[in-house]
């Protein structure tokens, strides 16, 4: 079995702002599991000199000129948010308060 | 609702304080780390910003390549190892300055590690603080929380996001914990946050004006019994936005992490909020699982390789270290320790080294903007640089008191009408018609007159107090209305009276 238990799953749901049922923690954390455990095997077939690898293509160092673009108007960077006011986005108070 | 607090010196009887400081500094780039919006202060909100900046679906960060060689030119300023190969990492959380919902940092491979600073205190004791890492990061958008009092997030109904700050360049610098400071460690955290503000502004990297967040500083600061050596549980102080903040949220922190402690009772590893109005630091949210950031290796960005010709050329481009020049000034200025530090402090020393580069002596440079220059910036509130007066106007005032044309008092009055914009200190002489008198004749009139006036004192001179010569040379510079060379009335009273200077 792998260690993807049901309050993992709970855990990373709440991490993601992802609210889910409990069938469906119970769901996935079986099936996490099993996508865990298949790609552990990757880990077998690798030596340790072999190092960790984050992009598929080996680039380096691709830099941009430190020259100013095209920008958005405050009305088109506003056109997807929920809510705005004077010209900024809107959100909810941040702190729950008690 | 304050805190208990112990007095510091109890507090420095019983405990030493282990610091530890992450100082953000924000990089004067033109544009952002991630994409080509301009990093510019104070625009109209949500107008410096481009899809990246917003994060939306499907766009695709490339890396500013002056802010990579800013880093790490820091990163040498702080005699740290360069990285040979270095990557950006996804630091997961959610708050709505982030508009990704992630920040994009580095994380296992920082661009610099293991570097030191001397700091010097101003008594010229020295601490060395040791540097973990510097990695390059972005910046968060700014909020502003409304409904509540005063914008403060408690209480408050809602906030609104300003994302023009959003992405623009930062280094974040994390020193190893500082043990050993004792009582110096409130102004060892000044000192340092000063040092490294002091730094990226030699190298021309940042703005490093804490009044806009360009240098911000979280301090840490833990406890530990006198005689221990196992760190206590430290807390991490935010909001710190000036230098004389940094010293008394340290202080404060050190008297209230006493108190918790002598109490028996145990420090909340937390983040504490500074409040300058109050003097205070406040609770704010525990670490807990919302600490849990999940990094990972940022898939959109390709490693950051570095080579030594990279780095031998812009190791080629520092300039002197802010440290070393101080030394090296000091020295070939011959001021004493005090005289110096007072330049230093009052921010004379570029306008000094400017002027004496112009041709005036040190002593001339000093007596001018330390002096008249530095009374007017203090009335008008400005910088010295921004009174206008300049390395050539202290050069100008100095040859024309030398050439004998004004006296130090009209210098200080051309100096007024140079700072009104009325032309050059020679030009104002002319234009005003303030050149000394200096014709021996109608000295010798005025002299004459003021003797006869004062008999008894002419009398004294004649006797070899040659002091009271002041009160004649006062009568003759009333009677010239100021215009008089002081030093040559004083020479022919002494002359015409037979007496030797």
């Amino acid at each position: 079995m792998s260690d993807i238990t049901r309050e993992t799953v709970a855990h990373l749901a709440e991490l993601a702002h992802i609210e889910m049922t409990d069938a469906e923690l119970e769901a996935l954390a079986s099936e996490l599991g099993v996508i865990v455990e298949s790609v552990a095997s990757v880990s077998n077939a690798v030596s340790d000199d072999i190092p960790a690898t984050s992009h598929p293509i080996p680039l380096k160092n691709v830099f941009r000129e430190d020259v100013v673009g095209e920008t958005l108007t405050a009305e088109e960077a506003l056109s997807g948010a929920p809510d705005e006011a004077d010209g900024k986005f809107k959100v909810p108070a941040i702190l729950e308060e008690s | 609702m304050s805190e208990e607090i112990l007095s510091f010196e109890e507090a420095m009887e019983k405990y030493d304080p282990v610091l530890g400081f992450e100082v953000h500094v924000e990089l004067n780039t033109k544009t952002k780390m991630f994409d080509d919006a301009p990093n510019e202060f104070g625009d109209t909100p949500n107008t410096n910003i481009t899809p990246v900046s917003l994060g939306l679906p499907g766009v695709l960060p490339v890396v500013n390549g002056k802010a990579v060689e800013s880093a790490i030119k820091l990163g040498l300023a702080l005699g740290c190892d360069i990285a040979e190969v270095s990557h950006f990492a996804r630091k997961n959380y959610f708050y709505p300055d982030t508009p990704k919902n992630f920040q994009t940092s580095q994380f296992d491979e920082p661009i610099a590690e293991n570097g030191s600073i001397d700091i010097e205190l101003e008594d010229g004791t020295v601490f060395t603080v040791d540097i973990e890492r510097a990695h390059m990061e972005e910046d968060a958008g700014k909020l502003n929380h409304m409904g509540g009092s005063t914008g403060r997030i408690q209480g408050a109904e809602f906030s609104l996001v300003d994302y023009n700050r959003a992405g623009v360049p930062l280094i974040e610098i994390v020193t190893r914990p500082i043990v050993g400071a004792g009582e110096r460690a409130p102004e060892l955290a000044r000192a340092y946050v000063a040092a490294i503000r002091e730094i990226v502004k030699n190298l021309g990297i940042s703005d490093a004006k804490m009044e806009r967040g360009n240098v911000r500083c979280d301090a840490n600061v833990s406890l530990m019994p006198k005689g221990t050596t196992e760190f206590g549980t430290r807390t991490e102080t935010k909001n710190v936005n000036s230098l004389r903040s940094v010293e008394r949220a340290v202080r404060y922190e050190i008297q209230r992490h006493a108190a918790v402690l002598d109490s028996g009772q145990k420090i909340v590893q937390e983040t504490r909020m500074w409040h300058e109005d109050t003097r205070e630091t406040t609770a704010g949210r525990p670490k807990s699982d919302a600490d849990d950031y999940r990094y990972f290796p940022e898939p959109d960005l390709v490693p950051v390789v570095t080579d030594s010709e990279w780095i031998e050329r812009l190791r080629a481009e520092l300039p002197e270290p802010p440290a070393e020049r101080r030394r090296r000034l000091k020295a070939d200025w011959g001021y004493s320790d005090e005289e110096f530090r007072d330049v230093v402090n009052a921010g004379a020393m570029d306008a000094i080294e400017e002027t004496v580069a112009a041709g005036a002596s040190p002593a001339v440079a000093r007596k001018w903007w330390m002096g008249e220059i530095a009374r007017i910036a203090k009335v008008r509130e400005v910088d010295l640089a921004e009174t206008g007066a300049t390395a050539q106007t202290v050069v100008e005032l100095n040859q024309l008191i030398e050439q004998k044309k004004i006296n130090d008092k009209i210098a200080r009055q051309v100096l007024e009408f140079v700072i009104a914009g009325e032309g050059s200190p020679a030009e104002i002489v002319e234009k005003r018609n303030l050149a000394v008198v200096s014709d021996d004749g109608a000295l010798t009139a005025a002299i004459d007159d003021a003797l006869a006036a004062m008999p008894d004192v002419a009398d004294k001179i004649r006797g070899g107090k040659v002091q009271a010569a002041g009160a004649i040379v006062g009568q003759v510079m009333k009677a010239t209305r100021g215009q008089a060379d002081a030093g040559r009335v004083r020479e022919l009273i002494l002359e015409k009276l037979g007496v030797e200077g």
